[in-house]
Formats: structure tokens, C-alpha cells, sequence
């Protein structure tokens, strides 16, 4: 029973007799639910290899994607900008979806407008909706520029976001030299990650494309960095700190770092940090530009070579050691300037970390899923550390990622049993963590059902899922994590192993039984 | 090389845009230009005179086998036909279901993200579905694609009408962005003063009669083997009628922003014309009984 002396959250509260009466009854007079035994029956069948190859026939039906849609990643990039407002053409639930996805993700407000397309402007085009919202997101919120991406419903209906914009500006609701960059991102094509290249090449391509005069590749001595789709805040700052130590100047493309993680300090920031349009407007003088997650930044790679003339480096996302020192050389080739001792002491103390504690992680066998970029990034962690990666699936990343995926796993002897599953979902990822069990499960907050579903069939079958990816929703602070660099790899390390050392404590801790290898030191 | 053209036909349903186009850019090819044509119509007719088949095998055919429009290739959906000219169907959905004007967004981007517009080539014809019925079938005449729109039209009321819709939408996309009118093309049905009058409507929406094509059953006898008339009988001389339309439209700057007129502009120039009588206002609404009682 509720009392207001000792309110009980819905756990343990619907333990309570009443509850578990009237739960009880729903079911048996309401649910026509099936005896538990069928249920069990059932579940026990949908883990046997029989199960996973129907599974792995499955057409028509997707289960869990692990992957989101592509406005949510241009919402993402757009808020990179400084004093920039993220504005979606299209109807108002998508991007109440997107806001509350990074509220959840980041435990942070997220400004994002739309303009609220109905049925009236599906029937007569979104166009009037434009009118309205721009002059009216650029009156109420003050931003210095309005990044617009849309939602399916604009697409299929046609909307010409270039047209309406310029009609937008024509009509006078918004002055002629106000800045709205665009992209056009139906949720139907690609993923988030394809949105963000989308979004982020309409930026720049809307603040340089007609003011590549007098630019000149190399005159501002600077390198230019694009993150992609990032959500560990960390990764922001441990890019800025590396190129500061290495004293290479550096423009970070994008950079929501401050407007995700804004001080409590009693004012509310609507915008914070970011990019700016003049840093952006300067970017095609950079002696080059690096793309920390080259597998989703296809559309970016073609324009930055394409107008600004760069040549952009064939570099991997850099995760684990070798991956981060390639980063840095190539820092230091274009550059001209040393790799400095603090960055040398600091992959030597990385490198200590990695020989402390690799006989934990040796032969330990990881499920995992994510980003296509990150996904790599972690099977080569995973392999730097004599951990075999088993199952690697993406469904966000094409073809050609898979090739070079398998090749990656091939380059080490703990690569040979991976295999890779591109296109495919988290109800085939739950199948394979039941055929051939691994002993972890990496990837996000979606994975906690496959480590449930995987504990109910016994004790013994569990597949504890550690958390990384995105979105976190049910840990808080993950997102303020590093994955990149040295600084990266020592924590995914340390989460890694404490990971199997709380999984071993788990396990040695029957009184009597197991605990005569519940030790104190590991 | 010169810059590579874009131009995008469109015209009431019916009206033999995707006939012209093809014999157009035949005759074009003939002189020895690289042309692509991308059929915008889910009928996929618009390139069988060229690659003499039935209909060619769509991209969103092609997609929907496949999985998604990413899983293809350019060499999967471009085939190539008389005088070298490359022809790509987006294709869509069966009359009554789904979108076909999202088919059109859809293979548009794809050929554009696959590079089939590439340097060699100096001549893109897009065939678009009758009217501009929605964002769909204007995808063509967005910024950076299709900057001339010629409307294949006739002397007849309903074609006259459509290509008087035709420039509104027109208007929508010019005023913010760089596509133009470029002419109409008259495609005649043999009505009286066609000729004068398609000339007088041109000058009202702001350009030109750009050619009067007469009409010729060459046309439909080199169309039952399909073939175009330039490949079918290059002897021909409405052969040489489709060889001066080319010339013209190659030779062609004369791009404007429409003026589209209001429709009782438009009635007033077909009375002007005979082609609708007078409006006697005593009728309206009255049922033959009614005029009868009167006429008594």
C-alpha cells in the first residue's frame, strides 16, 4: 500500500500484495495471456540455433536497430554551432523525439524548434509554415543562425527547402543576409549519422561555397577537425587538449561540448560554446582537415576536397593505440611540430595500463554493436588488448565498412573468430549471444534486454552488457566519458576490465562455494 | 567543354512529351551531343524509343529488389541506346498506391550522388509526368538541376490550361532560384490558327513558340517499332521538323520567369480564337426544359 509517509517508487511497490492481486487478475481475466509454461516453452525455443536461423530469414521486420533516424543527427550537429538554432521542417512529434532522446542521453535541455507541419501544409506544401517559423524562432530565440533539417513528412510531400528558404528571405520575414544553412535528411534514408553529414555539409557548404575567394589552403596554419555524430563530450576536449599540447592550432567543426553540459549556475544558456560561423568561414584556409569518423562523412569528405581543395588524410577513428598514434603523426607531418613529451609519457602511461591489467581481458570474448566508426574503433581496442571481438554488428554502415571491418579482425590472431553483421538488428545480435555466448556485451542502453533475456534462461547464459555507444539513457554521466586518444583508451580499459573483475566478484561470492577465489586483490 | 545543360519537359498528360523528347533528343544525339535522359513518370515511357523496349527496368523497381536505392549502382539503372544516349526511368508506384513523386526525389538524388552527371556529358532531359502536381514532380526544376522548362502544348483548351499551371509552379521555383521558361513546344493536333494561337499564349506567359511540330504519322509508324523517327526513316522530313527543334533548343537564351495569366485572361484569348464561343450569362443554370419554355 501507497502511504505518504513512505512513497515506494513502481519497484518495490508492485511487489506489494495488492498490486500483485490486481496485476494478477488483469492478466488471468483480461490478457487471455497463455499458461506460463507456453510462455517459457516459448522463450526457451527463441534461444535455440533453430529460432536464430529463422531469425537471421527475417525480412519484413526489424527489432531494435540500433540505429536512430537522420534529423536527430543533424539536430546534433547543427547545436555545434555557436548561437545556433537548430530548426526542423516538419511535424512537432519528431522533434519533441529528438529533444528528449538528448535530455535523456545527455541529462541536459535541448533547444530544437519545428514548424509544426499539419494536414493543411502536407495538402498545400510546407511553405507558409517557413514564413512563420523562421521570423518567428529568429524573434523569440535570438540565434545568429537557423540550421534547418526536416522530417519525412517534407520529404515525401517534396518540400524544397532551398526554394522556400530564399522565398522565406524574399518576402521579408527574415533579412536577406541572415544565415540559414539547410539539409535536406528524410528519416527514411540512412541513420543520425547520415544526417549529421548531411546537416554539417550543408553549413558549410552554405557559409564557404561563395566565399572561396582569396582562400588559400595552408594560410591560417590551422587543421581542421569534424567530429561526426559524437556524443562523448570528452572526445571534444581531449581533441582540443592533444592539438593544444601539440601546439597545432586547431578548429574543431562542430563542438557541442559546452551547450550539452552548461554550468548550474542559476542562468539558463540557451546557446554556449560551439563553432563559429567566422571559425567555419576561415576553415577552407587550414592546411587540411581531419574527419574523426571518416566511415559516416561521405558526403563532408567530397566537399571539403571538392571546394576547399584539402586533402584529407586517410586516417582511421582514433581509438586504441595504433589508430591514435597514426592521428598524431599525421598531426605532426602536416603540421611541422614535434609530438611533444606530455603526449609521449601519457601513451606510455596508456600503454602500462594496457600491461596491467591485459591478463583480465586476454581471450575474453566481446559482443558488440554502435556506429559503424566506433564500432572499429572498439574492435581494435579489443584486439590491442588480446580480447576477442565475436559478434560485430552495425546496421548503420554499408558494404564496404563490412570488407574492412573482416580484414581489420583478420589482422589479428584474437580477430579470427569475429564476424561481422552489417544491416542487421539487436533481435539478431540476442539470438547470437545465445548460440555462442559471449562473456560481455558492448554497445548502448538497448543492450540491457539481450543481458535480461540472456540471466532468464539461467545464471549461467547471462551476457552482462557494459555501456558504450549512444544513447546511455539508464547511467548517468557516461557521455562526459573519453573514447578517443590515449585518454580514451585508458578509460574504455578501465571500464572494460572492472567490468570482468565485478562479473568475477559476481561469481566467487557463494559463501562456502565459489568464494575461495573471491579475492581481495586482482 | 561547355557547361552542361539542364532541361526539364513538361506538359499536360497525353499531350506526346515523352514522343517529343525522344525524337528531340535524338535528333540531338544525331548532331552529335552526349545526352541523358531521366524519365520522371512511374509509366516509365520515356525512353523505349530510344532503347527500342518495352519499358526499361525502373530504379525503384530496382530498389525495392534490392533492398534500399543504396544497394545499387549506376551501371544497374543506366542503359544506353540510339546515338549513345544514356536513359535512366526513376519509375513508382502502380496508379493508387504510394508516392511517386518521392520515387522522382529519390532517383534524382541517386543519380546525382553515383555521378551520372558527369563532365563528358552536355545535355540532361528530364521527361516529368503531365502536370506539376506536387514537391515531387518540381524536384527537377529545384536550384542546381533543370534550368530550362520547355511545355510541350497544342491548340487545344485543356493543353493550353495546363501550360498556364505549369508556369505557376514555374514562377514558385524562379523567383528564388535560377530555372527559367524556355519555350513552348506546339505538338499539334491540326486545330484551327493552332499555330497563331500557341504564338500569342507564349507571348503572354513572357517567351516563345520555340517550334511547331506538325503532326505526322511517321511519327506513330516509326513509334509502333519503337523507334524514333530520326532512327526509324532519317530520310523523313518530319525527321527534319524534330532536327530543327533541336537546333533551336541548342541555339536557345531566351530564358524568362514567366507571367502566367488568369484564367479569364485565358478564355478571353481562346474567344479571341474561336476556340470557346462567348459567354451568354442568360443560360446559366437553366435546365434545357427551362430554355425551351422560353424559346417558346
Amino acid at each position: 500500500m501507497q502511504t505518504t509517509e513512505k512513497i515506494k517508487p513502481c519497484y518495490p511497490l508492485f511487489g506489494d500484495d495488492d498490486y500483485v492481486k490486481s496485476l494478477g487478475d488483469k492478466r488471468a481475466l483480461f490478457e487471455e495471456v497463455h499458461s506460463p509454461e507456453k510462455v517459457y516453452e516459448t522463450f526457451m525455443w527463441t534461444t535455440t540455433q533453430e529460432y536464430q536461423d529463422l531469425n537471421f530469414g527475417r525480412q519484413a521486420l526489424t527489432v531494435d536497430p540500433a540505429k536512430a533516424c537522420q534529423p536527430l543527427g543533424a539536430v546534433l550537429c547543427a547545436s555545434g554551432f555557436h548561437k545556433t538554432l537548430p530548426y526542423v521542417h516538419g511535424s512537432q512529434g519528431c522533434v519533441a523525439y529528438f529533444r528528449s532522446y538528448f535530455n535523456r542521453h545527455f541529462k541536459e535541455p535541448s533547444s530544437c524548434v519545428s514548424d509544426s507541419m499539419s494536414e493543411d501544409a502536407a495538402v498545400f506544401g510546407g511553405q507558409k509554415n517557413m514564413y512563420d517559423g523562421l521570423a518567428n524562432a529568429r524573434a523569440l530565440y535570438k540565434p545568429d543562425m537557423i540550421a534547418v533539417s526536416t522530417t519525412c513528412m517534407a520529404e515525401v510531400i517534396g518540400d524544397d527547402l532551398n526554394a522556400f528558404i530564399n522565398n522565406t528571405k524574399k518576402e521579408g520575414h527574415i533579412p536577406q543576409d541572415y544565415p540559414v544553412p539547410f539539409a535536406h535528411t528524410p528519416s527514411f534514408v540512412g541513420s543520425h549519422t547520415t544526417g549529421w553529414d548531411n546537416m554539417f555539409e550543408g553549413v558549410i557548404r552554405y557559409l564557404t561555397l561563395n566565399n572561396m575567394e582569396g582562400k588559400e589552403v595552408g594560410s591560417n596554419g590551422k587543421i581542421n577537425v569534424v567530429p561526426g555524430f559524437e556524443t562523448y563530450l570528452g572526445n571534444y576536449r581531449v581533441i582540443k587538449r592533444m592539438l593544444a599540447e601539440m601546439d597545432v592550432g586547431c578548429t574543431l567543426l562542430c563542438d557541442p561540448s559546452d551547450v550539452f553540459d552548461t554550468p548550474a549556475d542559476g542562468e539558463f544558456q540557451m546557446y554556449a560554446g560551439g563553432t563559429t560561423m567566422d571559425e567555419v568561414k576561415d576553415a577552407p584556409n587550414a592546411l587540411t582537415t581531419l574527419l574523426l569518423q571518416p566511415a559516416h562523412l561521405e558526403k563532408t569528405r567530397k566537399y571539403v576536397e571538392g571546394t576547399w581543395n584539402h586533402e584529407i588524410p586517410k586516417l582511421n577513428i582514433p581509438m586504441g593505440i595504433d589508430w591514435t598514434d597514426e592521428f598524431l603523426m599525421k598531426v605532426a607531418e602536416v603540421s611541422g611540430k614535434e609530438i611533444p613529451d606530455s603526449l609521449v609519457k601519457e601513451r606510455g602511461r596508456c600503454v602500462d595500463l594496457i600491461t596491467d591489467s591485459h591478463a583480465w581481458l586476454h581471450g575474453k570474448k566481446f559482443a558488440l554493436y554502435g556506429d559503424p566508426d566506433f564500432v572499429q574503433g572498439m574492435v581494435k581496442i579489443l584486439l590491442e588488448c588480446g580480447a576477442e571481438p565475436t559478434h560485430v554488428l552495425c546496421n548503420n554502415a554499408h558494404k564496404r565498412w563490412g570488407k574492412a571491418t573482416e580484414s581489420l579482425l583478420a589482422s589479428s590472431p584474437f580477430g579470427v573468430n569475429g564476424k561481422v553483421y552489417v544491416g542487421k538488428d539487436l533481435w539478431h545480435l540476442r539470438s547470437l549471444c545465445f548460440t555462442d555466448q559471449p562473456d560481455f556485451l558492448i554497445g548502448n542502453s538497448y543492450g540491457k534486454f539481450i543481458q535480461r533475456d540472456t540471466l532468464y534462461k539461467g545464471k549461467e547464459f547471462e551476457v552482462p552488457l557494459i555501456r558504450l555507444g549512444f544513447p546511455i539513457f539508464d547511467r548517468h554521466h557516461l557521455h562526459r566519458q573519453t573514447t578517443l586518444g590515449y585518454e580514451g583508451m585508458m578509460s574504455i580499459v578501465t571500464q572494460l576490465t572492472n567490468a570482468v573483475l565485478e562479473q568475477l566478484d559476481r561469481e566467487t561470492m557463494g559463501m562456502g562455494t565459489t568464494d575461495y577465489n573471491f579475492d581481495l586483490v586482482r | 567543354m561547355a557547361r552542361l545543360r539542364q532541361c526539364a519537359i513538361y506538359g499536360k498528360g497525353g499531350i506526346g512529351k515523352s514522343t517529343t523528347t525522344q525524337n528531340l533528343v535524338a535528333a540531338i544525339a544525331e548532331a552529335g551531343k552526349k545526352v541523358l535522359i531521366v524519365g520522371c513518370d512511374p509509366k516509365a515511357d520515356s525512353t523505349r524509343l530510344i532503347l527500342h523496349s518495352k519499358a526499361q527496368t525502373t530504379v525503384m523497381h530496382l530498389a525495392a529488389e534490392a533492398g534500399s536505392v543504396e544497394d545499387l549502382e549506376l551501371e544497374d539503372v543506366l542503359s544506353v541506346g540510339f546515338g549513345g544516349i544514356k536513359c535512366v526511368e526513376s519509375g513508382g508506384p502502380e496508379p493508387g498506391v504510394g508516392c511517386a513523386g518521392r520515387g522522382v526525389i529519390t532517383a534524382i538524388n541517386f543519380l546525382e550522388e553515383e555521378g551520372a552527371y558527369d563532365d563528358e556529358l552536355d545535355f540532361v532531359f528530364y521527361d516529368v509526368l503531365g502536370d506539376v502536381v506536387c514537391g515531387g514532380f518540381a524536384m527537377p526544376i529545384r536550384e542546381n538541376k533543370a534550368q530550362e522548362i520547355y511545355i510541350v502544348c497544342s491548340g487545344e483548351m485543356m493543353a493550353m490550361y495546363a501550360a498556364n499551371n505549369i508556369c505557376k509552379g514555374i514562377v514558385k521555383y524562379a523567383n528564388s532560384g535560377s530555372v527559367r521558361l524556355a519555350g513552348l513546344i506546339c505538338n499539334s493536333r491540326n486545330t484551327d490558327r493552332e499555330d497563331e494561337l500557341v504564338m500569342a499564349l507564349a507571348a503572354r506567359l513572357g517567351t516563345t513558340m520555340i517550334h511547331f511540330v506538325p503532326r505526322d504519322n511517321a511519327v506513330q509508324h516509326a513509334e509502333i517499332r519503337r523507334m524514333t523517327v530520326i532512327e526509324y526513316d532519317p530520310t523523313h522530313k518530319q525527321a527534319d521538323e524534330y532536327r530543327q527543334l533541336a537546333a533551336k533548343i541548342v541555339a536557345n537564351t531566351n530564358f524568362v520567369i514567366p507571367t502566367p495569366i488568369e484564367m479569364e485572361q485565358l478564355e478571353e484569348l481562346l474567344m479571341e480564337f474561336g476556340i470557346m464561343s462567348v459567354e451568354d450569362q442568360t443560360i446559366i443554370g437553366k435546365t434545357a426544359a427551362e430554355l425551351a419554355a422560353e424559346a417558346a
